[in-house]
């Protein structure tokens, strides 16, 4: 339908929509995050959900302390290989449709701890993410600003074809592995059906440094 | 306080036990007290209800790894070179380390003194690896010792509670020591330099897309 239309009908009192917007509309506006933070991040998630920053008026202030009950898992802090089993064993339990934020450095990439020995370098290894946030830790406006856009990504999301979203293609996996406690590491150390190695130029990396040989 | 006072205190109130002061170079001058591990519990049960002060808190437990060490040191030696007498460097070299060393920072609360520093190193770095637990005189020292466990390997015997506490059951590194080896998992690299890069580009030397 014409967006001008649209417009002039909405001034003269008569709602037009699709199934589709109104479908999107009402998920994107009762995102229930699951109920719990890893590290420092997770302190931050709790002051966006507070009266300064309230992130209520964004549809979002049901957090729940079961994943039966939440869309939205907000991975907010480190995650060790201790704890990456149950992040991914709680992102299973999870219905859909389920969205994940990855928040801050950390839970992006291992962030300061990357070459440690006990930190996942990334939950993106494992289970997919929606959107990244960068920080360390981010300020409440950038979770904020990240949760803006996952609305604006359900909004764009098509009922039918072949982009249709993950929850409704049941051809597409709702479940993803969960790895095991190895003798050295975590067994696999990545899914390959979620993560794949980034295209990174690093063959000159090093070179041309100021202050560098 | 001095630590020579608390060291003859021990040495009169323990029987048998072999103290030595390990001085400390830097400005601090924080010299610490290695106790043998046999007498290691009868010594740290003195200082907590024994001696004055009585040091009644245990605020920290570390592990030291002490790998084996070739140290080469020179000397002047004179000695007879085609008839002539010259001074001639002389390297001697010996070996250090080769131990693993538990530390314990000890404080008075009640005299507000402290910390007196207790070193206890065990035999070796592979099977005589044993020290005694301080758990049972101060609480505070539970989860560090299997913190001292977990990642150095050090076993606390009378410890109540002896499991890995960072790593899982079943890890079998010791990801604190000096011969650590780490997965070799430097596939992706952002920004990597120096070792990293090495390692990075061992993994993909061609590195595909960029700039």
């Amino acid at each position: 339908m014409d967006e001008q239309l649209k417009s002039e009908l909405r001034r003269q009192g008569v709602v037009a929509t699709s199934l589709q917007e109104l479908y999107n509309w009402g998920r994107k506006s009762s995102l229930w995050p699951l109920n719990f933070g890893l590290a420092c991040c997770a302190i931050e998630m709790i002051a966006a959900t507070m009266a300064r920053y309230d992130l209520a008026r964004f549809g979002a202030e049901v957090f729940r302390p079961s994943p039966r009950q939440a869309d939205l898992m907000i991975v907010a802090g480190t995650v060790t290989k201790k704890m990456a089993p149950q992040v991914v064993r709680l992102y299973n339990q999870m219905p859909e449709p389920k969205y994940v934020i990855s928040m801050g450095a950390c839970a992006i990439s291992g962030g300061p701890f990357k070459q440690g020995y006990n930190v996942l370098k990334g939950i993106d290894r494992y289970i997919p993410v929606d959107v990244y946030i960068p920080g360390c830790p981010p300020r409440p406006e950038a979770l904020i600003d990240a949760f803006l856009m996952l609305q604006r990504k359900i909004d764009a999301q098509y009922l039918t074809g072949p982009d249709r979203p993950r929850h409704l293609n049941s051809e597409l996996p709702s479940e993803f592995a969960v790895p095991a406690f190895g003798a050295h590491d975590l067994v696999p150390t990545k899914n390959s059906e979620v993560w794949s190695v980034p295209l990174v130029n690093i063959s000159n990396a090093g070179k041309n440094e100021p202050g560098r040989d | 306080m001095n630590l020579e006072e608390i060291k003859s205190q021990i040495e009169t109130n323990v029987p048998g036990c072999l103290l030595e002061i390990i001085p400390n170079g830097s400005p601090s001058g924080q010299h610490s007290l290695l106790v043998d591990p046999e007498h290691g519990f009868a010594v740290a049960s003195f200082l907590k209800d024994g001696a004055s002060p009585r040091f009644d808190f245990c605020s920290n437990v570390t592990g030291v790894d002490w790998p084996v060490k070739e140290v080469s040191t020179k000397t002047k030696v004179k000695r007879i070179v085609e008839g002539v007498e010259k001074d001639v460097d002389e390297v001697v070299k010996s070996q250090t380390g080769g131990y693993l060393e538990v530390v314990y920072h000890l404080y008075s609360i009640e005299q507000r003194e402290g910390p007196v520093v207790l070193r206890m190193r065990t035999v070796d770095r592979a099977e005589a690896i044993h020290v005694p637990s301080l758990t049972p005189i101060w609480r505070s020292a539970e989860f560090q010792e299997r913190e001292v466990y977990d990642l150095f390997g050090i076993l606390f015997d009378g410890h109540p509670d002896l499991r890995r506490l960072l790593m899982w059951e079943g890890f079998v590194d010791h990801p604190m020591r000096r011969d650590y080896v780490d997965p070799d998992d430097y596939e992706y690299e952002p920004t990597a330099h120096d070792e990293v890069l090495k390692r990075a580009q061992a993994h993909r030397p061609v590195q595909e897309g960029g700039l």
